[in-house]
């Protein structure tokens, strides 16, 4: 089997000519053509029997009456009957006993990162490392508890949802509704930044700040500001902020604090999901 | 299909040279001796092993199971004998593979293509094809007279005959490929109950296919024009390779024997002419349809039938065999085992297959990964302390169930807790994930990145397995 010369003058050339440069003709092989003519052929019997041609109204339906939407719910019934039977069980067990079982506690670990990813890392950070003003999740810093029914509680109704069982709190506008004197909150600030350890404080504005703190604090950030997770007021002693801890920001949420919200859960995702968030999320670090 | 514009055209365009050689139909001839009776023994030998090792059994434990050669695709294992293999240790097939690379390669140099020519799968089922044509339409001469007849009920029922003949081995090849991917007696019970799986049955119905076109109708242009190996094995050969090979010089000139074939004193008589009688025979007995004394060329598969075919004449004649035969461009004098590519290949044969044993011997049955968290990379705690999420992955290769004490080597007053319990416990021939936290006061990391180990201790044996780690901390 012999290649012909490309310098072969006796070859047929397509006949056209471009400034003297001419174009040998080189037909397809007849097998490669049959192939062409029987996908033509192919692509008739697909118009018929799958969805093809558009019309002002709609589209032919084709004999098979595919549509890959259909496809999609049935691919979806099928994951969905597959996992029922775990489902169940969830549903059946409170997060405690869930987690109590090893088998359950991987599936919902699995499940509830999913889960966590689609609905919850928007806010509180892939892996819940929170940002400012979304509570990080992976710590041991709770407002509303950090025990496995207490972050299911949060999950279901939220925090100042809405839901008639939300989280509800607020702390009072010391500044803006007057409560406080501008140096009583000046010195209640220094005061709370003395509780972080961290921050260097005017010990003499902290010491005027602490009679502050007992009369108006103290009732929900406790006597030691190490928080109470029942009224939802935040821990002030770990050093650990929801909107930041120097000066300014501390200052300015005592004068006119921000209120966070999260949805509640219940009736937008199932309870079997939800379930398997409180798991994943008591997980993540800081559960207790 | 040729569509033509003017001018020039000079030449029928019809003379252009066909995409494809026609296959001319090769009817290879029966013959004796000795390298028939090694190719029948290799063939024998050979099918023996590939039916009979899928009935080995091998005893593993309870719960694993008894087929000494099996790969377990559902299961994720691969068995041979003593050798478990997960999917994560698939370079011990990369290793074995090598191995018989090289092991090829070793072969080629000292004997050319025996490979090819005896123990070739291709070759070994055409054989074994052949021997059936053989059987149901006669040996060379009946095939060819009976192929240019007209189609009689003769030619019908022996053709229908040898069909069915290769469809049920191509069948029953078919179906012992699958035994080496499934427990052999219940893959058996299943066909006997008539519950075999759709997706078994196309995988069936691929190879007999497979098997029947390529040893039925294919044959020696597997070997020409589909298989790559010919167009490089010419690469191991060297002087001293023993190749199949006509003897130019004392065959050549070639002619007629005549009344030669009757000499009293056959040497002398066939003095001062080639002692090649070109009587064919070394052509019509060879599968692939070349003649040998054209020298060396692709389509010899170095089955070395054609020796067979020759030496018989030889002897018929009176004249010394091996007019073909193994030779070496060097001469005929005993080949030179110690040459370099040979040492070459022989040394890196030594050093894969070593490297594998010590890796199969040293292999060890459990296998910790650890995953850093990235986000977070690590928490400040309301303690104080900093803490980092790992995820710790166990395999346990072995057939009992392990329990680890997790620990830390390396941080200053750590703490260590993992999600489910003190204690990780892994699934006999199984593998788990734990999530697993690591504490350290925040006065006691030196620098943003702190390596440590962490330390297994088997409950029980108090075996130690560790892995190394790093705890990520804040800056300063």
């Amino acid at each position: 089997m012999t290649m012909p010369s490309p310098k072969d003058e006796h070859r047929a050339t397509t006949g056209h000519e471009w400034d003297g440069i001419t174009e040998y003709d080189t037909p397809m092989p007849s097998w490669w053509l049959y192939v062409f003519y029987a996908t033509i052929v192919w692509s008739i019997g697909y118009w018929v029997v799958y969805p093809a041609w558009p019309s002002l109204s709609g589209y032919t339906k084709g004999l098979l009456g595919y549509s890959s939407r259909a496809e999609l719910v049935e691919s979806r019934a099928a994951a969905d009957q597959a996992r029922a039977g775990w489902l169940d069980r969830i549903r059946k067990l409170e997060p405690q006993a869930i987690a109590a079982d090893a088998e359950l506690r991987t599936l919902a670990l699995i499940g509830g990162k999913a889960a966590f990813g689609e609905n919850c890392a928007a806010c509180h950070g892939a892996g819940g490392q929170g940002g400012k003003g979304y509570p990080v999740l992976a710590d041991d810093a709770w407002l509303w508890g950090g025990k496995l029914d207490d972050i299911w509680t949060t999950l279901r109704y939220g925090v100042r949802s809405g839901h008639d069982k939300a989280r509800l709190s607020e702390m009072p506008k010391f500044g803006t509704d007057g409560l406080l004197k501008p140096d009583q909150i000046a010195d209640v600030g220094e005061y709370v930044l003395s509780l972080g350890k961290d921050a260097k404080v005017d010990d003499k504005a902290a010491a005027r700040g602490k009679a502050v703190y007992a009369e108006q604090c103290a009732v929900c950030h406790g006597d030691d500001g190490r928080g109470k997770a029942e009224v939802g007021a935040p821990n002030l002693a770990a050093g650990i902020w929801l909107y930041g801890g120097d000066r300014g920001t501390v200052l300015q949420q005592i004068r006119a604090p921000r209120h966070g919200v999260m949805p509640a859960w219940e009736g937008r995702l199932d309870d079997a999901t939800v379930k398997m968030l409180s798991v994943y999320v008591h997980a993540l670090g800081g559960g207790q | 299909m040729n569509v033509h514009h003017q001018p020039p055209v000079l030449d029928d365009p019809t003379d252009l040279p066909p995409l494809f050689a026609d296959r001319r139909k090769v009817y290879p001839q029966r013959v004796g001796g000795q390298f028939r009776r090694l190719k029948w023994a290799a063939l024998i030998g050979l099918l023996g092993i590939y039916y009979v090792t899928p009935w080995l059994r091998w005893d593993r434990g309870p719960g694993a199971p008894d087929q000494a050669v099996l790969i377990d695709m559902p299961g994720r294992r691969g068995y041979f004998f003593f050798i478990e293999i997960w999917p994560q240790e698939v370079y011990y097939l990369a290793g074995a593979l090598i191995l018989g690379a090289v092991a090829l390669f070793l072969a080629t140099t000292l004997a050319g293509r025996v490979w090819c020519g005896f123990t070739c799968p291709q070759t070994v089922w055409t054989d074994l094809f052949m021997w059936v044509e053989r059987l149901v339409e006669g040996d060379r001469n009946q095939r060819m007279r009976r192929d240019a007849g007209p189609l009689g009920f003769d030619k019908a029922w022996r053709k229908a005959a040898k069909h069915a003949s290769w469809l049920v081995i191509a069948l029953l090849t078919g179906g012992a490929w699958i035994m080496y991917f499934t427990d052999a007696p219940g893959f058996v019970r299943d066909i006997v109950r008539l519950e075999v799986d759709p997706v078994v049955l196309g995988f069936i119905g691929l190879f007999t296919a497979t098997t029947y076109t390529l040893a039925g109708w294919a044959r020696e242009q597997v070997c020409v024009y589909m298989c790559p190996w010919p167009r490089f094995q010419a690469a191991m050969f060297d002087e001293q390779t023993r190749l199949v090979a006509y003897d130019e010089r004392r065959g050549e000139p070639r002619g007629k024997a005549g009344s030669l074939t009757r000499a009293e004193d056959p040497l002398s008589a066939f003095a001062g002419r080639g002692h090649c009688i070109d009587c064919g025979l070394c052509v019509r007995a060879c599968p692939t349809g070349i003649d040998i004394r054209d020298g060396n060329q692709l389509a010899c598969i170095g089955c070395a039938l054609c020796v067979d075919a020759c030496d018989g004449v030889m002897q018929k004649i009176g004249l010394p065999p091996k007019l073909i035969g193994f030779k070496s461009i060097a001469g005929d004098a005993r080949p030179n085992l110690f040459r370099p590519r040979v040492l070459v290949y022989l040394a890196l044969l030594l050093l894969v297959g070593g490297t594998m044993l010590v890796g199969l011997m040293t292999r060890r049955d459990v296998d910790v990964a650890v995953l850093a968290d990235r986000a977070p990379l690590f928490v400040t705690l309301s303690d104080g302390f900093i803490q980092d999420g790992y995820t710790l992955k166990i395999a346990n290769k072995r057939r009992a169930a392990r329990d680890y004490a997790l620990g830390v080597e390396g941080l200053t007053r750590p703490r260590v807790n993992a999600i489910g319990g003190e204690t990780l416990t892994i699934e006999p021939d199984g593998q788990a994930s734990f999530r697993v936290y690591v504490k350290v006061p925040r006065a006691a990391l030196k620098s943003e990145r702190t390596p440590f180990r962490f330390v297994l201790t088997e409950r029980g044996s108090g075996k130690v397995v560790t892995h190394d780690a790093v705890f990520l901390g804040p800056a300063g």
